[in-house]
């Protein structure tokens, strides 16, 4: 075994090296012409290339395209239209009912993103907390129990969206447990309240492992000596809870309260292999409208899509200065 | 052995099982079965044949069906356990099935047909696994495509990941130059700018240089990410900048630093990152679904969805496909456990 990953290193860094040889003598040239400045834009160059036009550039597109209307895909080939596209997410007759709305997926897909976002955080964060807490706990096999609820985290949405397909559908695992409990079986995705909480269930269910480890790193950060204090005091163990280990871990549930919903906001692919978004619209979410408005859909609308997706991304701005702003004070409290 | 049963059920100080106890190990436990719980069942019902997939209630492991050649019959003929009316079973073997009822035949009297009312018969089975599930997929579906372009996008877009960006974090940890600060402040500011915000002008701009339907499409817009570049600068940071100096007093070039001095220092730092970018790379889904339209270009993840996605699921190969998408992750995970266990992934995170 050792031999093999020997060997099959060789084979990838000694063509690596000589590879690394070549590039040395232009650039050599090049160190000796414009000197350390030069040479920190050669090392630079690659990465920021890359970003610039993957990820600065569309950026600075996407309020171009959010501003013009028609099918095609490029911009020159498409007119402008100023805020119209904003103005048919935004227009409702009667903004009580939704079916009054112009673009009523949008408003479907933004209510069932907030109802998501607040059980799916609430729900991920309870979890979270009482997992941590049990693992910070002095037991037998903890580092074992650590890397189990880290497991989901790691598989791909696709393959947890498959995975509990399988269990939710008609002859699936749940049903077989539903039936030795003497209840009666459902066809659980097909029922819109069902399919809702499942999507809330297996998102939970894949990344509470990393939240999990969020708060045990805030756990184990808690100095030792003010539980022996509280001990030496007779202190309850709920009031130890209250007083000493919930503030103190508050940061650390901030961050993960913030990235969570962050998180949330975005959920597309595990429910999209999940449910596709139905029964109906009643697992339609932000990411997954922008994404039949902007590709799958036949009457495909490019700008309204850009437009929704600015929406969106509006939102994410606000929760990431929080996070940053909670980070940072964080990071203070930590120099303290 | 009494110690090692002291040890695993450890309490909470004195003697007796508090209630806190109780609630750790049924979460514990619990917890357990549902983390590992639904990707063993995928393992075992990927081993299972359709029709023993269409049954209810589904049972836990797969079997196959024992078959048997019968003297007079070209293939083996699959055995059943027949109640006869008077209560005694007897072990026969199905010719054919007509309507509700069987043709059926002793295998020891082949001569004998003898028709069974379908209720009556139980097949005979034993433990089994259907590999065909693997097979099938790989060799007549376009499976091995799909694992070889995934395999492909991930190896790629860990490479150049790890290339470009440890040379931009050598320069922003190791330069003193005008504009770093505004380098790192862009990437800072854009670590959390999600694909699904700029999915539109990314696509336009894919398209425009010739990338949709090629994998490099999928491979580069994920190359330059700004979580990598941040976790290899705070890294760079703490190697010693003398290291460096003493270096160019030998006349060693920038870039024979970088490669020789820096970047084997670095490689804790670099294992993590590509850790992280093969298990992002293998498990990206919206923007490879976005990008790849042919079905020769597509992933594993999209492959799976797309025949996920059809009129009549053939569960039995997506549920082995699943498995075989899973198994490059399971080997992280037992890689990465020793580092979850320590705390390392913990502190790291924070």
């Amino acid at each position: 075994m050792a031999a093999i990953s020997k060997s099959l290193g060789t084979v990838v860094t000694v063509p690596l090296a000589w590879l690394a040889r070549i590039i040395d003598y232009p650039l050599r040239w090049w160190q000796i012409r414009t000197g350390q400045g030069g040479m920190a834009a050669v090392f630079l160059f690659p990465n920021l290339a890359i970003f610039g036009v993957f990820v600065i550039v569309p950026l600075v597109l996407n309020f171009l395209y959010s501003t013009t209307s028609g099918t095609d895909i490029f911009l020159p080939d498409r007119t402008f239209v100023g805020l119209d596209q904003y103005q048919r997410l935004l227009s409702c007759d009667d903004y009580t009912r939704r079916i009054t709305c112009r673009e009523d997926q949008f408003w479907t897909a933004a209510g069932n993103t907030l109802a998501f976002v607040i059980f799916q955080v609430a729900t991920m964060v309870a979890v979270s907390l009482i997992t941590a807490l049990i693992l910070n706990r002095n037991i037998a096999g903890r580092g074992f129990f650590r890397a189990v609820f880290f497991f989901p985290v790691l598989l791909s949405p696709v393959v947890v969206g498959l995975i509990w397909r399988w269990i939710l559908q008609r002859q699936g695992l749940l049903n077989l447990i539903m039936v030795n409990l003497g209840m009666e079986p459902e066809v659980w995705l097909n029922d819109r309240a069902y399919a809702f909480t499942a999507t809330i269930g297996v998102s939970v269910w894949a990344h509470m492992g990393f939240y999990t480890l969020i708060l045990l790193a805030g756990l184990q950060a808690i100095p030792k000596d003010l539980y022996e204090a509280a001990d030496m005091d007779g202190t309850p163990p709920a009031r130890v809870f209250w007083r000493i280990t919930l503030p103190l871990l508050g940061p650390n549930l901030a961050v993960v309260l913030v990235l969570a919903l962050i998180k949330g906001v975005q959920i597309f692919d595990e429910v999209y292999v999940l449910t596709g978004g139905g029964p109906g619209t009643s697992t339609l979410y932000l990411t997954q409208y922008i994404y039949e408005v902007g590709f799958a859909s036949i009457l495909r609308n490019p700008g309204l899509a850009a437009a929704a997706s600015i929406l969106m991304g509006l939102v994410l701005v606000v929760l990431t200065l929080i996070q940053l702003w909670l980070s940072g004070r964080k990071e203070k409290a930590g120099k303290r | 052995m009494s110690r090692v049963s002291q040890f695993i059920f450890r309490r909470r100080g004195g003697s007796g099982w508090h209630w806190t106890d109780i609630v750790t190990w049924v979460w514990l436990i619990g917890g357990t079965i549902l983390m590992f719980g639904p990707a063993l069942w995928l393992v075992s019902s990927s081993l299972k044949g359709p029709a023993q997939l269409a049954e209810f209630p589904p049972t836990l492991l797969p079997y196959t069906q024992i078959t048997m050649p019968v003297e007079g019959f070209d293939n083996p003929l699959p055995l059943y356990t027949v109640t006869n009316e008077d209560g005694t079973t007897e072990v026969l073997a199905e010719i054919r099935r007509v309507g509700t009822n069987a043709q059926m035949v002793d295998p020891d009297a082949p001569e004998d047909r003898i028709n069974v009312n379908i209720a009556n018969r139980e097949p005979l089975r034993e433990i089994g696994f259907a590999t065909d599930n693997y097979v099938q997929p790989l060799v007549t579906n376009d499976f091995l495509r799909f694992l070889w372009n995934s395999v492909f996008v991930t190896t790629m877009a860990t490479l150049i990941t790890l290339l470009t960006n440890s040379m931009a974090a050598f320069a922003l940890s190791k330069y003193d130059f005008r504009g770093r600060d505004a380098v790192m402040l862009i990437i800072v500011g854009t670590l959390m700018v999600p694909l699904s915000v700029i999915l539109v002008p990314l696509y336009s701009v894919v398209s425009a240089t010739g990338l949709l339907n090629s994998l490099w499409g999928v491979i580069l817009p994920t190359v330059a990410t700004p979580t990598g570049v941040f976790l290899l600068r705070q890294y760079m940071l703490t190697i010693p900048d003398e290291l460096l100096e003493a270096a160019r007093m030998d006349h060693a070039s920038e870039w024979q630093i970088y490669w020789r001095i820096v970047l084997p220092l670095a490689a804790p730092a670099l294992a993590v990152l590509a850790i992280f970018s093969v298990v992002w790379r293998w498990n990206d889904f919206l923007w490879p679904l976005i990008v790849l339209s042919q079905r020769e270009t597509y992933t594993l993840q999209v492959g799976l969805n797309t025949y996920a996605g059809e009129l009549n699921v053939q569960w039995h190969y997506i549920l082995a496909m699943t498995v075989v998408t899973m198994i490059p992750v399971v080997i992280v995970f037992i890689f990465l456990q020793r580092f979850i266990t320590t705390g390392i992934a913990g502190a790291g995170i924070k």
